[in-house]
């Protein structure tokens, strides 16, 4: 009798963990071809800009950011301080790493751009699709990363593809986040004008409803941004390039030398990247 | 003939999920808070009809949660009620299309908000071409016809200016000049001037009143402020708890109010606004008679300190008003002061409604003279005396 009491009994628990590795191996097998397509093309765009970012020399690219930082925060301080950190990732010997991970980092952003924000919208204007993709949300955000990082192993087998599809998981949902929060938000009077005088939903949504978000989306963008950015090194496990892959070379070797200097490296691009859509952000404030 | 614009008939509005129970026990007679406890439905309006004629101010006023809003989103099926209808011109509109409706906002019916429902990414005068846009006007006719929008409000110059640059009383002169670049028939005002400052409501209330007075617009007005509803409506409609507890002129509600409440909310109201133009008008310091010489003109003039001096003849009758340009440009010796009258400002009577005279005081150069039917001048009323009547 005990037995039923303080422990849970052996009968009632079945191995479900088991079943799901399976299916999602047979879907693997069954679908090899359609999978295999994908990634060969994901990785060509992948690597079409890493071959663009390799092909600026490292000088021009400094002073972009250079100046990118100066027309951020209107202080030519800024902008040269953030040259100076970049350029100490050169002298880190980590220009090409540090480049594989922008890519890979660019390559997940614009994905969850372009899926984000029609989805974002999508949620804001139906609420049955807002019943159904929020719950998905919270399960994407909770869920621990390494947990959807063994399936994406499973369908596309180690390296940049998997990485890629575990960054874009997991950095779509700011994005999603504040496209519907942004425009779902917008003043209640400024709503109900542009529908007092007539305007269409479409007109609506076009005319009013995004101008008005816009602010708050350019804060999912940058935060976006920021998760692709922390996702990309703990990628690096199932096979991505770049600083991650540094990283966790260095930390099974019990290098911590080796292992500072690339993560110094992803600070300071997270840093730069940070300042400069945050400066994005707060134009648009400030011309509302 | 009725001229009737649109009319609310049995309008209901109820929010929550039983509202079937809730129906039974408002007919029961029951008040909307037992109702509320009872079934967990709030009543926002309640049986509401009334009618308004073409061209009159209607307002509406009640406290806040009694239901004014709600039924001014009626209006233009912002929201749409539970059961009753709103007929314009006889049509019921909650049976328009998605067309018919989207052309009966495009270009019947406008509105203006409590906090102005601007568009800060637009500038001013984007914000006030917004219902022509919509409508698919080309850019340049709708910048024109904005560009007179905006001038008509008193903010030219301020058309390509953000909206962020501008104050509040500014800032609903946008909303005034987008709602009516539409050309509407109908104006729902939603306690327009209630965020605004106490002086910059008066100048607000009071440019309403030339504007609606010039355009002959027909005006939906809510507020919670008795001062404002009797100063511009034509007709006043008190609500209370989503229902309409009265409706008649601001004279006939301030001398038959229908119950306590009604008198209450109008004992917080200065009397002296709702009535006639006897209780502002004063007496002429300069009064000349029409045969006095030019020279007894100017010296009245000089010696009382004003440019200007009315006319009478023996029997106190208003002739006119003489000028002290006119007067020295003239100043001969057998020149009489009848050769220089002016028809000068508009006279009224003793009783006309302070409201009435907004338009010509704002106009005029020279303060009003009022007379009796007789046509003798019983004292005059100057702009400042009109305006510092509507200041509390």
């Amino acid at each position: 009798m005990n037995d039923y009491i303080f422990e849970f009994p052996k009968t009632w628990q079945f191995d479900i963990g088991t079943s799901i590795d399976d299916s999602v191996k047979l879907f693997s097998r069954n679908h090899q071809a359609v999978l295999n397509g994908i990634k060969s093309n994901v990785i060509e765009v992948i690597q079409g800009i890493d071959w663009v970012l390799t092909h600026i020399p490292w000088i021009i690219l400094i002073l972009i950011i250079v100046y990118l930082g100066y027309k951020a925060s209107k202080k030519i301080a800024v902008g040269l301080s953030y040259g100076v950190m970049l350029f100490l990732v050169g002298t880190f010997g980590l220009w090409n790493h540090m480049l594989e991970t922008l890519s890979l980092v660019i390559a997940a952003v614009f994905i969850s751009l372009v899926i984000g924000f029609p989805v974002g919208i999508l949620i804001a204007m139906s609420k049955r699709a807002n019943r159904i993709i929020r719950p998905i949300l919270d399960l994407m955000q909770t869920m621990p990363t390494f947990v959807y990082l063994v399936p994406a192993v499973v369908l596309f087998s180690v390296g940049t593809m998997p990485a890629l599809l575990a960054t874009t998981i997991y950095a779509i949902v700011p994005m999603i986040r504040m496209t519907s929060h942004g425009i779902v938000h917008v003043d209640k009077e400024v709503y109900e004008a542009a529908l007092a005088f007539g305007s269409t939903k479409m007109q609506t949504l076009i005319k009013v409803q995004i101008p008005q978000a816009v602010s708050t989306i350019m804060t999912g963008v940058n935060q976006t941004i920021m998760m692709a950015m922390s996702m990309v090194v703990t990628s690096a496990i199932i096979g991505a390039q770049g600083l991650g892959l540094e990283i966790l070379v260095a930390t099974n070797r019990v290098e911590m030398g080796k292992a500072l200097l690339p993560g110094i490296s992803i600070v300071i691009i997270a840093i730069i990247l940070d300042r400069l859509t945050q400066g994005l952000v707060n134009k648009n404030e400030v011309s509302e | 003939m009725d001229n009737t614009i649109i009319e609310a008939s049995h309008v209901s509005k109820l929010y929550g999920l039983n509202k079937k129970d809730a129906i039974k026990l408002m007919n029961e007679g029951l008040e909307k808070n037992e109702v509320y406890k009872k079934t967990g439905v709030t009543v926002a309006l309640w049986d509401v009809s009334f009618k308004v004629k073409q061209g009159e101010i209607f307002a509406i006023i009640g406290l806040s949660g009694s239901g004014k809003s709600t039924l001014v989103r009626c209006f233009n099926q912002l929201l749409k009620p539970s059961s009753g209808k709103i007929l314009y011109k006889g049509k019921e509109i909650e049976k328009f299309n998605k067309k018919e409706l989207l052309e009966f906002r495009r270009n019947k019916i406008s509105m203006v908000f409590q906090n102005f429902g601007l568009m800060s990414h637009k500038n001013v005068i984007d914000n006030v071409a917004y219902g022509l846009e919509v409508r698919g006007m080309n850019k340049e006719e709708r910048q024109k016809k904005a560009s007179e929008m905006t001038s008509l409000v008193g903010l030219e110059g301020w058309e390509y200016k953000p909206i962020s640059s501008l104050s509040g009383g500014m800032n609903q002169r946008v909303g005034l000049a987008r709602a009516l670049a539409n050309d509407p028939e109908i104006l729902l005002m939603d306690e327009p001037f209630s965020a605004l400052d106490p002086l910059v409501r008066k100048d607000m209330q009071f440019e309403l009143l030339s504007l609606q007075r010039k355009l002959e617009k027909t005006v939906i007005f809510i507020t919670h402020d008795i001062n404002e509803a009797f100063k511009l409506g034509d007709t006043v409609a008190i609500m209370r708890d989503g229902k309409i507890i009265q409706i008649d002129t601001p004279e006939n509600m301030s001398t038959n109010p229908a119950d306590d409440y009604v008198r209450k909310f109008i004992d917080s109201a200065d009397k002296t606004k709702v009535l006639s133009v006897k209780n502002i008008m004063i007496t002429p310091s300069c009064l000349v008679r029409e045969n006095d010489s030019v020279k007894i003109a100017i010296r009245e003039m000089q010696h009382n300190s004003v440019s200007s001096a009315y006319a009478v003849d023996s029997k106190m009758r208003y002739k006119g008003i003489v000028t002290i340009d006119d007067a020295i440009n003239a100043n001969k010796e057998n020149t009489k002061v009848s050769d220089l009258i002016k028809k000068g400002p508009i006279t009224a009577n003793e009783d006309t409604h302070i409201s009435d005279i907004l338009p010509i005081a704002a106009e005029t150069k020279y303060p009003i003279a009022i007379t009796d039917e007789e046509g003798i001048l019983k004292g005059i009323v100057t702009k400042t005396s009109v305006l510092s009547s509507l200041v509390e």
